[in-house]
């Protein structure tokens, strides 16, 4: 059996979840609706997260160009984004939407330019 | 004389050095200027009260009220001169009980034996009358007329720079690690370099005790005094004139004033401290600001305080500014112990070690292409529209407005550039970009790229004030570069 | 100097001077409007805010900063919109002109037929809050930071203490960790956080970042760059520093979001009614401030959470901009609308009598309330009525009404409240 305590993000009512997984699955207490026990589940078993940071830019306007992913990828992978995009060095010019890596650390996610420079 | 040979260097480069500076350079004299800080008027002239006072406070006799009185004579002459604000809006020292009554008919009478002029004792209501904002209870209060306000740095700046013009050299980042004698001069040592100076004027502040000590002389202390201040938004300023509370031991007390830049402050605290390098600002410090402030001016607005801020003031321990030749080495002359009125006395206490470096054997010839003015940079916020126009026209960098809550231009930064700031407070003491109610959150990193540029240093080596006062720790990504 | 004549002058070229230049063109295609921006781009702050969340309300998805603005770019372009970049407002008169400077054009007065005020806000800083200690390289706003981080590509501070959980600072705890720093702690010297949850979560909890609540900084030591920074927990009915309680974190940054300020200075030049609680403009339902045909929105007008938001306050200044400049502006008399019982504002603060349709009142309470019910009454008579399970301090409210019940002054208060 593994819990987990974390914070309902889904509105401001910010609850205070309580998620449980067992040989039955997830269950969840503290969630004042159902949007809650979505979410606790969710981030039990596999929490995602868009990840936005800057790569730096050869002949840009400036020095670096912020990015995202186009999807939000495994939270544990993380760490492997952000050492991906710290090692690109596109050239500009850029366009908000252009694909910088098709494939970000093997995630399935691409990652796009969400700035012009 | 080699390049390495001066007639006179000067140790300290605070308003009382760089005033000596200016008055030495109408001389045929090579003379040099040494701070161990990056920039001039980096220990107690960068924060102070910024009074040009009457005098009525110094001893009879001594030479601070000399200095006082005669700097204050001189003072508005050397602002004009150099195009350095000055504004004479009077002072008044108020009191709330019999006790201050004496004390302020006692400064009356010091004030007359100092030969002070424009002074009257008044009454609380006729105090109210010059002064609306004082407290309901001031009772009676001494008004001086010829007291003033100016800008302590500005001050400082524009003496170092009218000095250069002349042809005075600055060495500043020059610690001075070692005074020795060596054929009929005084070789300074500032780390690996040094130079030989015929004579050495001393006014390196709280720090002149142990450059005094280096030639022999240990005839006093310097004991550093800290005093803390709160500055106020341009937009909140209550009084117009200096309002003072009655002299302590410990000095003039604290007071709440008008600035020459349109802002209002109230300060100093006055608190000795151990290191000569502690100009942090307390918890008490701001209490008791607070307290007494409004003890003054009850309507202040603390809501409106935009950056607190301490300075320390060399206290001589001898109870008088210490100017003179040297006992211990002729070729030193002391400009040492410049407390409190050492702002008012700066050009006094100039013409006096001139007149001491004459006695001790240097000729003094007058230049002939001496040039007594210097002018400011311009200040794009004060012209007028036509003006303004004007300037963009000729320099389109005056019409990129960099600081925006004080309107400070690109043009105004690049000049304070030319002229010798290296750091962000450099440029910030000399056009004021970043001294208004944001404290340079929206301007900084515009200076920043302004300074890179100009000076030709990556963004990463630039410093607040020099030294490790570093800005950045690196570029983002470096570790794969 | 060169003076041109606009129908529409929009100061401030952010998600709200761009939103407002949009509906101005759209309400009355015919005005000649222009957008004045200090900046060498449009788009305000939103261009270094480079994480997502903007637009889920407007644009039914979550953008990037950059990338929400560009919508609004993007518009601009094609719109008869004319922009003015690189270009400071000096002033703005009672008669509505505007005088700017610019290294392009020198000086230029806009004589402008209405003109919206659009300026933003800016950060509170460390001597707002009489932070005692020395004043070293290494003390910055949080939105400074993030400028230098994401404009400019360069790290402010390798070990970074933060000072306040508004959500600027949230995300650049999250922003300087992802960067390689270490952020050792954020204090927030209030019971609760003035950022959003899922910041909170996303930012702080994902990157293991201790938060403490009740806690403020006492100290900053270093002579010459941060070396380190004391902290203390607060009395929290004082929000006093308990002695006692003083830890110091060795650090070399100390980053502050403690606040955000409108910056009126021109407003208040112009001799503009000021609220003393937003700091912004006292305006009427259209935005319309105490002088006659200028108008304020977003971030000058009151800070605001949501850029969404920003968005349809912009929208609504830039059509009764484009309405006054057109000459259909006649209008009733109005009332006033007030907070009361732990409402700290409304905006607007006026509304006219005698209209038809819908009016949105937004308004902040000063408490953290579960549940609550935000009444709108008009004299004794109740005109409408909001229950939520949740209101914060954090978080702006909406209340509508029905403009035909307005008959009188209005007061916006809650009601079978639980504070908590």
């Amino acid at each position: 059996m593994k819990t987990q305590e974390m914070i309902c993000i889904r509105c401001p009512m910010g609850c205070q979840l309580t998620v449980t997984q067992d040989e039955n699955g997830y269950s969840v207490t503290g969630n004042t609706c159902r949007r809650g026990e979505e979410y606790g589940i969710q981030e039990m078993r596999c929490p995602m997260r868009v990840v936005t940071s800057s790569v730096k830019v050869t002949g840009g306007q400036r020095p670096v160009c912020s990015v995202k992913t186009a999807q939000a990828v495994p939270k544990s992978e993380i760490g492997a984004v952000l050492g991906e995009i710290a090692a690109l060095r596109p050239s500009a010019p850029i366009h908000i939407g252009d694909v910088l890596a098709g494939d970000i650390a093997h995630t399935g996610v691409a990652l796009i330019a969400t700035a012009n420079d | 004389m080699s390049v390495n040979e001066y007639d006179v260097a000067i140790i300290g480069a605070g308003v009382t050095g760089c005033a000596i500076a200016r008055q030495l350079s109408q001389y045929s004299v090579r003379a040099v200027l040494i701070d161990a800080a990056e920039d001039v008027a980096m220990g107690a002239s960068r924060a102070n009260s910024a009074i040009v006072h009457a005098g009525y406070d110094c001893k009879p006799g001594s030479c601070e009220a000399r200095m006082n009185v005669r700097g204050n004579e001189l003072f508005e002459t050397w602002c004009r001169d150099l195009s350095v604000p000055f504004n004479r809006c009077g002072s008044l020292v108020i009191g709330f009980d019999d006790d201050d009554a004496k004390t302020l008919q006692d400064l009356y009478e010091r004030g007359l034996a100092n030969g002070v002029p424009e002074m009257k004792l008044l009454s609380g209501d006729e105090a109210r009358a010059v002064e609306p904002s004082l407290s309901p209870l001031v009772t009676k209060a001494l008004w001086a007329g010829s007291a003033a306000i100016t800008c302590p740095y500005q001050m400082t700046i524009a003496c170092a720079e009218n000095a250069r013009d002349n042809g005075v050299e600055w060495r500043l980042g020059a610690r001075v690690t070692s005074l020795t004698r060596e054929d009929g001069c005084i070789r300074v040592a500032m780390g690996e370099k040094s130079l030989l100076a015929r004579y050495v004027v001393n006014a390196a502040g709280v720090y002149a005790d142990e450059i005094s000590r280096m030639l022999g002389d240990d005839s006093f202390t310097i004991s550093p005094r800290k005093g803390e201040y709160m500055l106020m938004d341009r937009k909140n300023t209550c009084v117009r004139t200096v309002v003072f509370q009655t002299p302590t031991k410990m000095g003039k007390g604290i007071l709440v004033s008008p600035t020459v830049d349109g802002n209002m402050f109230a300060g100093p605290t006055s608190v000795d401290i151990a290191d000569k390098g502690d100009t942090s600002v307390t918890a008490e410090g701001i209490a008791q600001l607070t307290e007494k402030s409004k003890k003054s001016v009850p309507g202040i607005n603390l809501r409106a305080v935009i950056t607190s801020f301490a300075g320390v003031r060399a206290q001589p321990s001898t109870g008088d500014f210490i100017i003179g030749i040297s006992k211990a080495e002729p070729r030193l002359i002391q400009a040492a112990g410049i407390c409190s009125p050492g702002l008012t006395s700066s050009p006094a206490i100039a013409e006096e070690i001139v007149r001491l470096i004459e006695k001790a054997g240097l000729s003094l010839a007058p230049k002939a292409d001496y040039c007594p003015t210097r002018k400011a940079i311009p200040e794009f916020r004060h012209l007028s529209r036509e003006e303004q126009a004007e300037l963009i026209e000729r320099d389109p960098r005056f019409g990129r407005v960099i600081c925006r809550c004080e309107t400070i231009t690109e043009g105004e930064i690049v000049e304070a550039i030319r002229r010798g700031a290296r750091t962000v407070d450099g440029v910030k003491r000399r056009t004021r970009a970043g001294m208004g109610r944001c404290q340079g959150g929206f301007c900084m990193p515009r200076v920043m790229e302004i300074l890179s540029r100009e000076l030709g240093a990556p963004m990463t080596e630039l410093t607040k004030f020099g030294g490790g006062s570093r800005l950045l720790t690196g570029i983002l990504k470096e570790v794969d570069d | 100097m060169l003076v041109k004549k606009y129908d529409v002058a929009v100061i401030g070229g952010g998600p709200a001077g761009l939103a407002a230049a949009l509906s101005a063109k759209e309400r009355e295609p015919g005005l000649t409007v222009a957008v004045i921006e200090r900046d060498k781009a449009l788009g305000g702050i939103l261009q270094q805010c480079i994480h997502n969340g903007f637009g889920l309300h407007y644009f039914g998805e979550e953008l990037t900063g950059p990338e929400y603005a560009n919508r609004f770019i993007e518009r601009i372009k094609g719109s008869g919109v004319d922009v003015y970049l690189d270009t400071m407002v000096l002033e703005l008169t009672p008669e509505r002109r505007v005088v700017c400077v610019s290294a392009a054009n020198g000086l230029m007065a806009i004589d402008a037929g209405a003109v919206v005020l659009a300026m933003g806000c800016r950060e509170r800083t460390r001597g707002a809050l009489n932070i005692p200690g020395t004043r070293p390289a290494g003390v910055y706003t949080a939105g400074c930071a993030q400028r230098l981080v994401n404009m400019e590509g360069l790290m402010p501070g390798k070990k970074v203490l933060i000072l306040g959980s508004g959500d600027i600072g949230l995300i650049m705890a999250r922003r300087l960790t992802w960067e390689g720093a270490k952020v050792v702690l954020v204090a927030e010297i209030m019971p609760y956080s003035s950022g959003l949850n899922r910041n909170i979560v996303q930012c702080l909890v994902d990157n293991g970042i201790p938060l403490k609540f009740n806690h403020t900084v006492t100290n900053i030591i270093g002579k010459e760059r941060v070396e380190a920074v004391t902290v203390a927990e607060v009395d929290p009915r004082t929000r006093l520093p308990i002695t006692g309680t003083e830890q110091t974190y060795e650090c070399d940054t100390l980053l502050l979001s403690v606040g955000l300020l409108p910056e009126n200075e021109l407003t208040s030049a112009a001799g503009i009614d000021i609220d003393p609680v937003t700091n912004g403009a006292v305006v009427d339902e259209t935005r319309q401030t105490s002088l006659a045909g200028v108008f304020a929105c977003g971030n000058v007008l009151h800070v605001h959470d949501l850029v969404d938001n920003v968005s349809d306050e912009a929208t609504l200044a830039g059509r009764a901009a484009a309405e006054y400049a057109s000459g259909q502006a006649s209008r009733q008399q109005t009332y006033a609308v007030k907070g009361v019982n732990g409402v700290r504002y409304t905006v607007p603060q006026r509304v006219h009598a005698g209209l038809d349709g819908k009016t949105d009142i937004y308004f902040r309470v000063g408490n953290a309330y579960r549940p609550a019910t935000a009444v709108v009454r008009c004299g004794d008579t109740v005109i409408a009525k909001r229950r939520k399970q949740i209101m914060t301090p954090g978080e702006m409210e909406k209340i509508t009404i029905d403009a035909a019940l307005v008959t009188g002054d209005l007061t916006v208060g809650l009601e079978e409240v639980n504070p908590s």
